[in-house]
């Protein structure tokens, strides 16, 4: 990976007793770059975290930074920063004590530090806290003063766990815009672990998709998005549509045998396959140069786009259509209309 | 209403204090004090200023504040590993830092002489190793020896108080302060300890009034030179019959207790916070590298030396006859004392069986056991959750009472004051089990206060949002998640009751002795035959009071045990 410069993560693997909770995982942070670790609860991404930071030792691997080792180097002497799950605020020190903590440990001459402390709560928009008993603060404001905390020492790595865990959707949505502008406005290397693929697009410059403590893909969020690499990575975007079949060779591409009908595809394929129907390429009123007949069965409304659960030769499909598309109601007969560049693709794992 | 209610789980602690308590106490005083002539008060406050009583008391706080210090700095290292290290025979070495606890003042002085005094086995090896008339190591009748004697009995207090809210404290804020910068020292010392410092304030309070009133150790092992005031009470009350003076000398020995309590009771609702308490599973770890798993295995065994050598010592010389004079000694192996305890040579009338005894002992300890958690539970309930109520902040120093008195005075007490009607308990069995939840009673308050206290509001409110009343959310919050120190309650409940022995040798029936009971019978006779036996008693003391540990330990109260 990056062998040069920012973070070094190179065949990591940790045991816990039977489970293998991070099993051969590699990537690399740039100097300045947000990076998302997406994965479902479970996954291995905060033992990740946590050996990065050097509170766990990786069983196997190796961990640098600028293309140095860090195996034996301590936590505190590794100058990042770490955001945990829910904060771990101090509860005996007041809010400016908790963010003052790190830049004592780090030996910040005393008149600058009062300075910092308040440059730090204006950053995250809490002036005047200082005073405040960490006790009885909100939950987003208690995650502000952890950011505060964990950004004061000017950290070269800033690893957040699951930050907005706990908070409410409208202060998320929030706070993920904040917390990236204060991030890049600082231009600040960060790692972000998440579970949720709208908060790790919005964040982060790169994401890397983890299942079963491996590394399932790593790219920008557009790739993951147009092009996820496995099933897994497929399913965890919110496509369901994926249907076996068995693939043969034809003139100018392959054809895919499945329970809803034979597609055309692009590429040289043989045998069985997984063949996804995106959600988000397909018309419902039969304009393109692929058509389905199906039976509409319900429909959700999500604001702009609508969700509908489509019958196709017996298979329930899911589909994302504009909510100004004209459609017939439940129970009513339709057909679907695509392209097979844009609407299709084969997994063969 | 919320008044009421907190006062409704005030009422049987309350009852039972001032019932088995303070009339028995206030009994003895009254009866003492009304001994006093006309003129004769003025001159018994003016002998308290005496340099003699001045000695007795500034030696009574020296002696305590450093036996507690030393106990800290030796118990704080072992708690953590209890706390936060996983390692083989971790529950047997729980269980043998408690024994010491649980034995009679009588049988630890035993124990140091049968390893340190002129004949112990290390005189006696270093004798003859060196070839000496005279055995080369002075220990009994010193103030190392007072000393020593103090840390090996309570330094299981602080193993357990402080191991257990360890063992749940959230390792991630320690872990937030590393990536922060600080390292491991700069950690222990500005997060770890200030949270801790509600558990060992509740531990070394303990500690300090135990050793504060300690009369067995300083009257066996530091000999005549040195006098605590409990000891001054008792020379006061048996050698000079001056009960005036004793009882003038216990209230001020009371008094100092309540001020310390108070003391302490100001500084712990400072100190305390909401703490998200995590599942033991989550806080503990393997030792990870070498040097750690070294110095851990020092500190180990440090402290299992310093515990099992004069344990070993007494249990080796249950086994042993010491045939001839020094010098040229021979030692026999025999099983004669073990024996000879279940014959009944003198054909004393109140002769009875170990088996009687330990029987005995063993029903009063679950007795005590059902008593004192009953009524420390409802207690320590109502002062955890009602903290700042003016109730709470008076009734608290109440509790810790009892340890500030003597068991010698609230034995004199029980017999002068519960043996008339409306309360002629004198016959009843139970009359030893109260007693020994009196003293059990501030043990068991202090080790649940701080779970208590840490439990997050909010967990019972969501309770009682969710339709929990609140009979149901302590029965499914505050119960549960204070399981553990539940059992660490118990467990100082049975070991108290077990081992004690200064009000059980006043007020217990002669026919029914506890074990302490018949070894001090046994002590009290001459002959190395008797104290043979006494070590063969105290050996099985030793195994009683650890086997019913190792019980407590195992027993759990539907899921309640493991978190």
């Amino acid at each position: 990976m990056n062998q040069g410069f920012g973070l070094g993560v190179d065949q990591i693997h940790k045991r816990f007793g039977d489970i293998h909770a991070v099993a051969g995982v590699s990537f690399g942070v740039f100097p300045g770059e947000v990076l998302a670790l997406l994965g479902p609860s479970g996954c291995g991404k905060s033992t990740a975290l946590a050996l990065i930071a050097g509170l766990e030792r990786p069983d196997r691997g190796e961990i640098s930074w600028d293309g140095r080792s860090l195996r034996d180097v301590p936590p505190h002497e590794r100058g990042f920063g770490l955001m945990f799950q829910d904060y771990a605020l101090f509860p005996h020190m007041n809010v400016f004590d908790n963010i003052a903590y790190g830049l004592r440990m780090g030996r910040w001459p005393t008149d600058r530090l009062g300075e910092r402390v308040d440059e730090m709560l204006e950053l995250v928009s809490l002036p005047g806290f200082g005073h405040r008993d960490v006790n009885t603060l909100s939950g987003g404001e208690q995650q502000r003063v952890a950011l505060a905390r964990s950004l004061g020492p000017e950290p070269r790595l800033l690893m957040l766990d699951e930050p907005l865990g706990s908070l409410d959707r409208n202060l998320r949505e929030r706070l993920v815009s904040d917390l990236r502008r204060i991030l890049k406005s600082m231009h600040q290397t960060a790692i972000y672990v998440t579970h949720d693929q709208d908060e790790a697009f919005a964040m982060a410059d790169r994401v890397a998709v983890m299942n079963a403590g491996r590394l399932e893909q790593l790219d920008t969020p557009q790739v993951i998005y147009s092009h996820p690499a496995s099933t897994f990575v497929a399913r965890f975007m919110g496509m369901t549509n994926l249907l076996e079949g068995i693939a043969r060779t034809d003139p100018g591409g392959s054809v895919v045998e499945t329970a809803v009908g034979e597609f055309p595809v692009e590429g040289q394929f043989q045998g069985k396959v997984i063949l996804l129907l995106r959600p988000d390429a397909v018309r419902p009123d039969g304009v393109g140069s692929l058509r389905l007949p199906g039976s509409l069965l319900s429909c959700s409304f999500r604001g702009s786009t609508c969700q509908a659960t489509i019958e196709v030769r017996g298979v329930p499909l899911k589909f994302d259509l504009l909510s100004s598309s004209a459609l017939p109601p439940p129970g009513e007969l339709l057909t679907l209309g695509f392209e097979p560049g844009e609407a299709l693709q084969v997994f063969t794992n | 209403m919320k008044l009421r209610y907190a006062f409704l789980l005030w009422l049987a602690p309350l009852a039972f204090l001032g019932i088995f308590y303070f009339y028995p106490l206030g009994n003895i005083l009254a009866v003492s004090l009304g001994r006093l002539r006309e003129g004769e008060a003025l001159a018994l406050l003016r002998s308290l200023l005496s340099p003699t009583i001045q000695r007795v008391v500034s030696f009574t706080f020296g002696q305590a504040t450093l036996s507690t210090l030393l106990t800290l700095l030796l118990g704080l290292p072992g708690a953590y590993l209890i706390a936060r290290c996983e390692f083989r025979g971790k529950a047997l070495f729980q269980a043998l830092s408690g024994i010491p606890f649980v034995l009679p003042t009588l049988v630890v002085a035993a124990a140091f002489n049968a390893l340190l005094g002129p004949r112990g086995w290390v005189n006696l090896a270093l004798m003859d190793w060196l070839s000496l008339r005279q055995p080369p190591i002075q220990f009994l009748n010193t103030f190392t020896a007072i000393i020593v004697a103090h840390v090996f009995y309570n330094l299981t207090i602080v193993l357990r108080i402080v191991g257990d809210f360890w063992s749940h404290l959230d390792p991630r804020l320690a872990q937030a302060s590393q990536v922060l910068g600080a390292s491991r020292l700069q950690t222990l010392l500005r997060v770890t300890l200030p949270l801790l410092l509600p558990a060992i304030a509740a531990a070394a309070l303990l500690v300090f009034i135990f050793d504060f009133t300690s009369f067995g150790v300083i009257l066996v092992l530091g000999g005549p030179r040195f006098a605590t005031l409990e000891v001054e009470i008792y020379y006061q009350a048996i050698s000079l019959f001056n009960l005036p003076m004793a009882a003038t000398l216990a209230l001020l020995q009371l008094f100092c207790t309540l001020a310390m309590t108070a003391i302490y009771t100001r500084l712990a609702a400072g100190l305390s916070r909401p703490l998200g308490l995590r599942p033991r599973r989550f806080t503990q770890r393997r030792l990870a590298t070498w040097s750690i798993r070294l110095s851990a295995t020092l500190l180990l065994g440090l402290i299992f030396v310093f515990l099992v050598t004069p344990l070993a010592a007494l249990a080796v010389r249950s086994f042993i006859r010491v045939d001839g004079s020094a010098g040229d000694a021979t030692l026999v192996w025999t099983l004669d004392y073990y024996r000879e305890l279940s014959i009944n040579r003198r054909g004393s009338l109140f002769f009875a069986p170990p088996s009687t005894a330990i029987a005995v002992s063993l029903g009063y300890a679950a007795a005590t056991v059902v008593l004192a958690l009953g009524l420390g539970l409802l207690a320590s309930w109502a002062l955890a959750r009602h903290e700042s109520a003016l109730l709470s902040r008076l009734l608290d120093p109440l509790l810790m009472l009892p340890l500030g008195t003597s068991a010698v005075t609230l034995g004199l007490g029980f017999i002068v004051a519960l043996d008339q009607p409306p309360l002629d308990l004198r016959a009843s069995p139970l009359l030893v089990p109260l007693a020994h939840t009196l003293v059990a009673f501030p043990f068991v308050v202090r080790s649940l206060i701080p779970s208590l206290r840490s439990i997050r509001p909010r967990l019972r409110q969501a309770a009682s949002v969710l339709g929990a009343s609140p009979r149901q959310v302590m029965r499914t919050i505050d119960l549960p998640l204070v399981g553990r120190a539940l059992l660490v309650a118990a467990t100082f409940a049975f070991t108290i009751s077990i081992g004690e022995f200064g009000a059980t040798a006043l007020i217990a029936r002669p026919e029914y002795p506890t074990i302490p009971i018949a070894i001090y019978r046994y002590l009290g006779l001459p002959g190395a035959l008797n104290y043979g036996q006494a070590m063969a008693l105290s050996t099985i003391l030793m195994g009683v009071a650890s086997g019913g540990m190792l019980a407590i330990e195992r027993f759990r109260i539907a899921e309640v045990g493991e978190f």
